[in-house]
This record gives structure tokens, sequence and C-alpha cells, in this order.
């Protein structure tokens, strides 16, 4: 097929297919996730996928929360439950629970890890000076996980820090 | 055109080191009158001249060159074969690999031994003006420029070439073409020697020429040109005086006919290129060289940073690569021949579908055998160090010691080789140094003055095992246990069996050698010879026989990245054990179960009791039977250590291909790595020495535990 | 084509040829040179005099023989700038030589003597 064709083809299909979605803005996208209650939100750009959920291969010894690992395209990615890392919620697996495969690359490596959530909602779009930052009170999850909060609508949703997400914490025989 | 260099300087260096092996090896070999042996010594010094010329590397090629020139007396029978010489041309080899090293580095090597080398091969050679020598050369080169720069000179040129000067391929014209590079070219072609055309040859030349030439070039320039041609021609340059220049109007009508018989691009004036053009060319030339300078200054500050980011390279025979795209080929053909079954796909063609399969099955084995194959290099890359050092220990402990090599072509993953290199030389140093003994002794035992050492390599099942056989004393059983025992390694009056106390060697902190000797006691222990091949995935096994020598048997896997398993069930868990650890897979027969100690549960295997450990228990798993008796028992061992691990069931066996956890996750206690099988599900692998070491631990904190409670 | 048994020269001048426009084949040796030449003529052949299996000396002469190769250009790469290699090349067949070291500045100037 012609490629230059296509290509002239793009920009029409794309504006038509975008009518009516609030999507191209300006500012940071988000990929908003519910746990429990709760509703949470990731730098859209370390989303590597979101696949539904399988049962992993499991970690002999691992903590709770790390279900194990899978096989993502030869590659292999641990999953790890983020209700049960955070404390929040309940663990039921269910139809909607899915696995967010977050890739962050910081100056060492590259790490490729899978977060279990209990469904993902939306797409959201924020400018930078909207990020607010998190009182200090505390829940359950550790501060260094929480780079700020977004207002969407009347509700809130916490900004998680995706750095913080792939450090794994050594664990040893319990 | 400036073209940079430095892109071909690795190749260089790598077939230089390759050079410098042969050179070694074959030196080592060397016996008097063996003429391909010297040739192929004198052709890896002179090729490392070569490319170290063209690569600017000057002290390597000033340093070979004195190498090149004993070598080619050598060659020519104008000099013996001596030992002395050998050993001299022995440590030149050591100097030019400092010189290359230090000129890869881009360091000013200045070694006390590359100065001494030289000066011995300067001596061995009766000529000490080397040196001296090349400085002149350079001042007549100097003398040619200055030359240069003088007026333009009128040259009259008389070619007469042979009759055959075509047959190799020379072209006057454009031997004259390259004559008007230099200025102003009249070509005039004399016709007087042509024979009738009926005696004519059309291979061979019958013409010869009168050349004219206004140029500033000297006599040696345009002799060069004519160089190729010298002894084929007769040739007479002259230079013209002002006064004579008449005499250059040759009658017109000859020259014309010259024209009409000589070859149809033979213009009479070549390229006469106007002076100020000819003088642009210069000035521009020196700009080139200026810039050309500047460009090497920034190479040179570019290189440093990526010398350290060092990404191994593997060069790999054509052959390899051509299997591998064949592969590929009939991987496609398969790929297409399914894809268009599953267009129009009915029950009808089930056969043919199993049939493609079967196909595509075939074609992934193959190409991930030739893909591994890539990586396998035969090794002897590892062995080809030891004569030299056999060589080296020889002198050094005033013993004589042959060295047999055997299975050099067996072939082995690169990684595996380049990390077995050293604990290899270890094992061979301990065998020269403690196992064979000096002369006296072997006569006095009846054996022949000269120790063997043997090096032997061959693939057993899936792996590579190397074997270090001496002849030497054997091991001292009775020695080896009491200085276990002083350093409290084992119990004053435990008993042993050979194996086991031969593996004390392999304890850490332990050396039997009573004097710690200048060539094995070298901090580097046999301990960690043993870790370097645990951390290959192998292990080590001594046999040893006092009075008759010793062998030490390192087992390898062939490759790191793949690994035969044998998949075992424990739940809904399937691991992998790594089949090299082993031992045998049995059911478990209550009559040989025994409890001790509590709750450690003995299996009588022969004559040896094997801890049974559970993996659901190590792993904190549910699992189908955790009952002992008549359970599957797999017996596996690490560090002479033999432990049963309890499993629900005994799947397939099959190679898998390792991958790490670390990448994503982290290292994990008790396991190794991770594979993916068949189905596309991830299966670990067990790290039998991890394993071993959790239930140890375990047992520990039950220990402590039950002390607590008791207090 | 380029015969040289050093792969780093043989890169050198076949990238050299490359760059100024030619094309080029390259041998490991004389007789991987002779092998090739059998099957396709060059307008050049550029060889090493040192090789293993078969020098260029041997290869000169066996490429003279040759009915396609009778006036080929040919030319040696030597180090020996010692007439002595020159002349066993020249009675060889060979059209010319280049001595090592060289640069592909010259490289270039020595090849448009030979080639049209």
């Amino acid at each position: 097929m012609d490629i230059q064709a296509l290509a002239s083809q793009i920009p029409e299909q794309g504006e038509q297919s975008l009518e009516g979605i609030d999507f191209i803005t300006s500012g940071d996208q988000y990929l908003t996730f519910i746990l429990g209650q709760e509703q949470y939100c990731v730098d859209i750009l370390c989303v590597e996928e979101i696949r539904s959920w399988e049962n992993p291969t499991k970690i002999p010894n691992a903590p709770l929360h790390v279900k194990g690992v899978i096989n993502m395209r030869g590659i292999i990615v641990p999953i790890i439950d983020l209700r049960q890392k955070f404390k929040i919620g309940e663990l039921i697996y269910c139809d909607t629970t899915v696995v967010i495969v977050l890739t962050v690359e910081t100056d060492a490596k590259k790490r490729t890890i899978g977060f279990v959530v209990d469904a993902v909602s939306d797409v959201l779009n924020a400018e930078q000076n909207e990020v607010k930052s998190a009182p200090a009170f505390g829940g359950c999850i550790p501060q260094n996980y929480i780079d700020g909060l977004l207002n969407v609508g009347d509700k809130v949703v916490t900004l998680l820090n995706v750095n913080a997400l792939q450090v794994i914490e050594l664990h040893k025989l319990s | 055109m400036s073209i940079d260099l430095s892109q071909f300087i690795p190749s260089f260096l790598e077939e230089s080191f390759e050079g410098l092996e042969l050179m070694e090896s074959s030196l080592l070999n060397l016996e008097a009158g063996d003429n391909e042996t010297i040739h192929s010594i004198f052709r890896a010094a002179h090729s490392i001249k070569g490319g170290a010329g063209t690569f600017g590397f000057n002290k390597v090629t000033e340093f070979t060159h004195l190498v090149e020139t004993l070598l080619d007396e050598m060659r020519d029978g104008r000099r013996d074969i001596v030992q002395s010489d050998v050993e001299i041309l022995l440590d030149s080899v050591d100097c030019m690999r400092l010189l290359i090293e230090s000129a890869r580095d881009e360091e000013d090597c200045q070694d006390e031994k590359i100065t001494q080398t030289s000066a011995l091969l300067a001596k061995t050679l009766g000529n000490d003006s080397q040196s001296d020598k090349s400085i002149v050369d350079n001042e007549a080169t100097d003398a040619d420029i200055a030359e240069n720069g003088q007026d333009k000179k009128h040259w009259q040129i008389q070619f007469i070439p042979e009759h055959q000067l075509v047959q190799t391929g020379n072209d006057p014209l454009l031997l004259f073409n390259a004559l008007a590079d230099f200025g102003q070219v009249e070509v005039q072609a004399n016709i007087d020697n042509l024979p009738p055309l009926t005696d004519m040859n059309a291979e061979e030349l019958y013409l010869h020429w009168q050349l004219s030439l206004i140029s500033d070039c000297s006599e040696d320039e345009i002799k060069e040109i004519f160089e190729w041609v010298e002894d084929e021609c007769e040739l007479i340059i002259s230079l013209k005086t002002n006064e004579n220049t008449q005499t250059n109007n040759t009658p017109k009508n000859q020259r014309s006919s010259a024209e009409n018989l000589a070859d149809d691009n033979l213009n009479s004036s070549v390229g006469s290129a106007p002076e100020n053009n000819q003088n642009n060319d210069l000035t521009e030339n020196k700009k080139a060289v200026q810039s050309s300078a500047l460009d090497k200054k920034v190479i040179s500050t570019e290189k440093s940073p990526a010398k350290k980011s060092e990404v191994g390279s593997i060069r790999v025979g054509v052959d390899k690569v051509d299997s591998l795209i064949n592969l590929v080929g009939e991987l496609v053909i398969t790929q297409s021949m399914l894809s268009e079954l599953g267009n129009d796909f009915d029950l009808t063609k089930v056969e043919r579908l199993t049939a493609g399969l079967e196909q595509l099955l075939q074609n992934t084995k193959e190409l991930q055998e030739s893909v591994m194959r890539i990586r396998m290099l035969p090794i002897s890359f590892a062995f080809n160090r030891f004569p030299r050092l056999i060589h080296d220990l020889s002198k050094k402990t005033g013993k004589s010691i042959e060295l047999i090599i055997k299975g050099e072509q067996t072939e082995l993953d690169k990684t595996v080789m380049e990390q077995i290199g050293d604990p290899l030389v270890h094992l061979v140093r301990n065998a020269a140094d403690h196992g064979i003994e000096t002369a006296d002794v072997r006569l006095k035992n009846g054996k022949p003055e000269t120790g063997t050492i043997t090096l032997d390599a061959y693939h057993q099942g899936g792996n590579i095992v190397i074997e270090i056989n001496d002849d030497g004393g054997g091991i001292n059983r009775q020695a080896v246990l009491e200085k276990a025992i002083e350093k409290g390694i084992v119990e004053p009056n435990a008993t042993l069996t050979d194996s086991q106390v031969f593996d004390l060697l392999f304890e850490p902190g332990f050396s039997t050698a009573k004097e710690v000797s200048d060539i094995s006691g070298r901090g580097v222990g046999m301990d960690v010879v043993k870790r370097n091949i645990q951390s290959l995935g192998g292990r080590i096994q001594v046999e040893s026989e006092q009075g008759k020598g010793s062998t030490f048997r390192v087992h390898l896997p062939l490759t790191l990245a793949i690994l035969d398993g044998q998949l075992v069930r424990v739940g809904s868990e399937v691991y992998i054990i790594p089949l090299i650890a082993i031992v045998e897979s049995l059911q478990i027969q209550s009559k040989f179960i025994n409890r001790v100690s509590g709750d450690l549960v003995l299996y009588r295997l022969r004559e040896d009791n094997v801890p049974v450990l559970p993996i659901y228990q190590l792993f904190n798993l549910p699992a189908d039977n955790k009952e002992v008796n008549n359970a599957l028992l797999v017996v596996v061992e690490a560090d002479g250590q033999k432990v049963g691990l309890m499993v629900d069931d005994l799947l397939a066996q099959q190679q898998v291909v390792i991958k790490s956890l670390k990448d994503n996750y982290q290292q994990v206690d008790g396991i190794s790595g991770a594979t993916i099988l068949g189905d596309g599900s991830v299966s670990m692998i067990l790290d039998i020495p991890g394993m071993i070491n959790i239930a140890l631990e375990m047992a520990q904190k039950n220990q402590k535990m039950l002390e607590q409670e008791t207090v | 084509m380029v015969v040289d048994d050093s792969n780093s020269i043989r890169d050198m001048v076949n990238f050299t040829l490359k760059s100024a426009g030619y094309d080029t084949q390259e041998a490991r040796d004389g007789q991987d040179g002779l092998n090739k030449a059998k099957e396709s003529s060059f307008d050049l052949v550029i060889t090493d005099v040192n090789m293993p299996i078969m020098d260029g000396i041997t290869l000169c002469q066996e490429l003279r023989k040759l009915p396609n190769f009778k006036f080929t250009p040919i030319l040696m790469l030597t180090t020996e700038s010692s007439g002595d290699m020159k002349l066993k090349g020249k009675a060889a067949g060979a059209t010319g030589w280049l001595v090592k070291p060289f640069n592909p500045e010259k490289l270039l100037a020595t090849i448009k003597r030979v080639v049209r």
C-alpha cells in the first residue's frame, strides 16, 4: 500500500474519531484507577500496557503483596498488588481487576513492574500547577509514594510517584 | 577526501592480539628447520608491523621492525634457530603486547622491559645503528621536500618500454596522466619500431614516447612514477636548459601519425593544468592537512570516554551466519505456509496444519541451536595461554614439564570461556608448582624425569568437562587432614572419605604448600577457584592417588543462557532443577527413612545419609503430599553436600532459556532465575546451594526458638 | 578485489575504495582471491604479499594465467621497501606496489595510476 496516501488520510481520521472527546490539551496526562474506594493516578507516559488479571507464578517466600511473576512477551515481570502494598481496600479478584504495567527508566536501569488495581477508570489532563501538595497527616501510604493531589470535579485523585513504586523493598526470609 | 582511520583500529587491535598469540604459541613449538612455523610467525609480525604503521602506532612499528628483521634472518636460514633467540622473541611478544595495549589506551608506554628487549634485539642483530638509519631516511625525504620548493624546470623524458610492458597491467597513458599532475606535459609517440601489421602481436607494445614536462618536481619524483616499470623500459630523464628549447620541436607529421596509431584515448597533451590552479591545489592541500590534524585531535578527545564502556564483540564465522540466514529463510517459508493455511481453514486441512507446525518446531529448534553456536568458541581460546605458562613455570621452578593439550576444538560459550580462564590458570599453576615433583625426586620414585600435565576438554551430556591432570606426587591425604584439623575445619576424630578430604582443599583459607611460593600461593586460594566455577553453574571434583598424580575435573554448563532442567511439580507450581546438580531421582522407601535429632528426616542412600528437604516447606507452599513415605525424592548435590528435595511429581526434562529475576525484581533466595515454559507460563529455576542455605537458616532459627522456649 | 589476511587493512582499503566510488570484493588469502577471480573479473586487484595458504606472489602468477586477468592491474601491498620483494612481484606479473604504511589518500592516488 502507498504510505504517502495513507499518511495524508491519517489526520482526517484522527479528527473524526476524536471529535467530542476532551483529549488534546496542553499539560500532562494521567491514568486514573480505583483502589478500594479511592482514586489514584500515575503519569500515563510510564504505562506500558494494561492487562487483565492472570494467575502469576509465585515467588518463594515473597512478601504477601508480591503476587508473583508473569511472562510479558518474553520478559519476566513481577506483579504487585497495590491494595495489599498500601493496605487499602479488600482483596477481591473480579472481572474488572486489571494489571497496570509500568516501565520506569532511571539512569541506573529500566524496570518493568505490573500493579494489580481494582479497575482503570479514566485518562486525566492536568497542568503542573493543578497538582496540589498532599497534606502531611498521612494515611496508610508512605509520603514518598505520593506526588500530590488532583481535584477532579468534587473528587480527589492521588497522584502516585512512579519512581517510588519501582523501588522493591528487599525481603528476607520471614 | 579524508577517511577516518580510527574506525579500523579495533579490528587491527583484535587481529594483532590474535597474531601475538599465534606468535607465542608457534615460538613455543618452534624447532630448527621448521620452515612453515617460522613463516607463520614472520607473517604475524609482518602484519602487525604493517597495520601499526598504517594506523600511526609508530612505537609498535619500530619495535616490531626489529623483531621482523630477526625473524627474517631466521626464515632465510641466515641465522640458526637457537633457544636464546627464541627466548628474546618471546619477551618481544610480551613487549609488543604492552606497546599495542598502550597504543590502544593512548598512553605512553615507558616499560623498562621494552628498552631492554629492544636493546637485546638490536644486539642480536648486530646492528645497533638501526634507529640512526631511520633518522637518515627522514633527512633524505626532508631534502626532497626542500628541492620541491625550487623553480619550474623543463624535463625531457624518453620512455622506451619493452614490448611486454602492458602484460603486467601497466598502461602508459595512466603513467603520463600521473606525470600531468606535476605540471604541463607534452607527449609524442614514436612509431619507428612498429612492425608490419602481419607481424604484430596484439598483446605487445611497440611504441615509445618522448615526453616533455614543465614542472617544479624533482627527478626522483619523475622516477617514482616510472618506478613500477623501470626494469621493463629504457628511461632517459634529462633537464632541458633554456638555451636548447628549440630541440623540443619534433616533426609534426610524426606526431599525428603516432596519434592515429596509438590508443584513442592517448591525447598529445594531457591535463595541462594552468599554473594558478596548481598553486591553489597546493594551498588547499595544506589546509586539508591542517584540518585533518584537527580532526585527529577531536577524535582523540572523543575516544577516551568511549574506552570505558567496553562492549564485547564476537567474531563469527561466515558459515555460521549463512546457516542462520538459511534457517530464517525456511522459517519464513513455514510461516507463509501456515498463514495461507489459516486464511481459509477447514477440518480437511488438519493434517497439513500438523505437518506445518511440526516443521515450525523443527525450524525453531535449529534456529535456536544455530544462534547458540554463534556464542560458542573452541576452548583452544582458553587453552592457548598454557604452553607459555608452562614454559615460564618450568623455567622458574627448574622442573622439566611437558604439557599435553587435548580436545581443544571442544566448543564453549564465550562468556563461560572468559570467566573460566583464571580458575584454570590457577589449577595449572598448582599442578606445576605443587603437583609435579623435582627431577631428582621423580627419578628416585622411578618416574620419567619430565613431568606431564594434561589438559583435556570434552562434552558429557549437556556439559563440558575440563580436566587438569598431572603425574606428580598426588595429594597427601594425611597432610590435608592434619591441616584441616589444625585449622579447626574438621573434628580431630572425624572419619572422612577421600573425596571429602580432597574437598577440604577448597575451604577458605586452606593451603597445603609448606611455604607460599611465588607461583601459586598468591592470595587467590582454591576457594576462589571453586566459587568462580560455581558462579558459572559448574562444579569441580578432585581425584588423586599418592605418588601417581592428581586430576581436577571442572564440570561446566555449555552456556549460561540455556540450561538442561528437570521439571518438577510442587502443589500448583512447576520448578526446574538443573540436571547438572541431580544425582538421582527415586521413590522413597519407608525402610530407608530415619528420623534424627527431632524433626530431621534422613534418607539412607547406599552408605550416605541424605537429609530430606521438602520444597513446600522451604518455599511456604501448599503441597499435595506432605507425607514422606512413598514421596518422590530428587537427590541433588551442591558443595559436596547431598540433599534430597521432596517433590509432588516429576515432569519432563527439557532445555530452558534462563531469564534473570533481577532485571525487574530482585535476587530471590533459593532461586537462580526464571524461564518461560512452552505454554507461556513462568517457571522458577532452583538454586541448589541457595536452597541448602535456606534449610540451614530455618534449622538455626528453629533451634534458637527452642532454646528460648526452654529458657 | 582486495586480498589481505589482515581484517583491519582489508577493511581500510575496502572502505577507502568504496568511499571513492569503486565497487569492491574481498578475499582473505591468495587462494580465496584466486577462486573469486575465476568467478568474475575485476578492474584492479590489490593484494598483500605475506598471506597464509597462498601468498600474493603466487596469486599474481596464477592470475596472469587466467585469460581475463592478462592485463588487469595488480597492485601489491608490501612492507619490505627493499627491492627484493618488488622484483619478485614484478617477475610474477604485478603491475606495481604500494609500500605500507600507506594512508587512504596515497592509496587512491596510486590507484589512479592503474585504473582509468
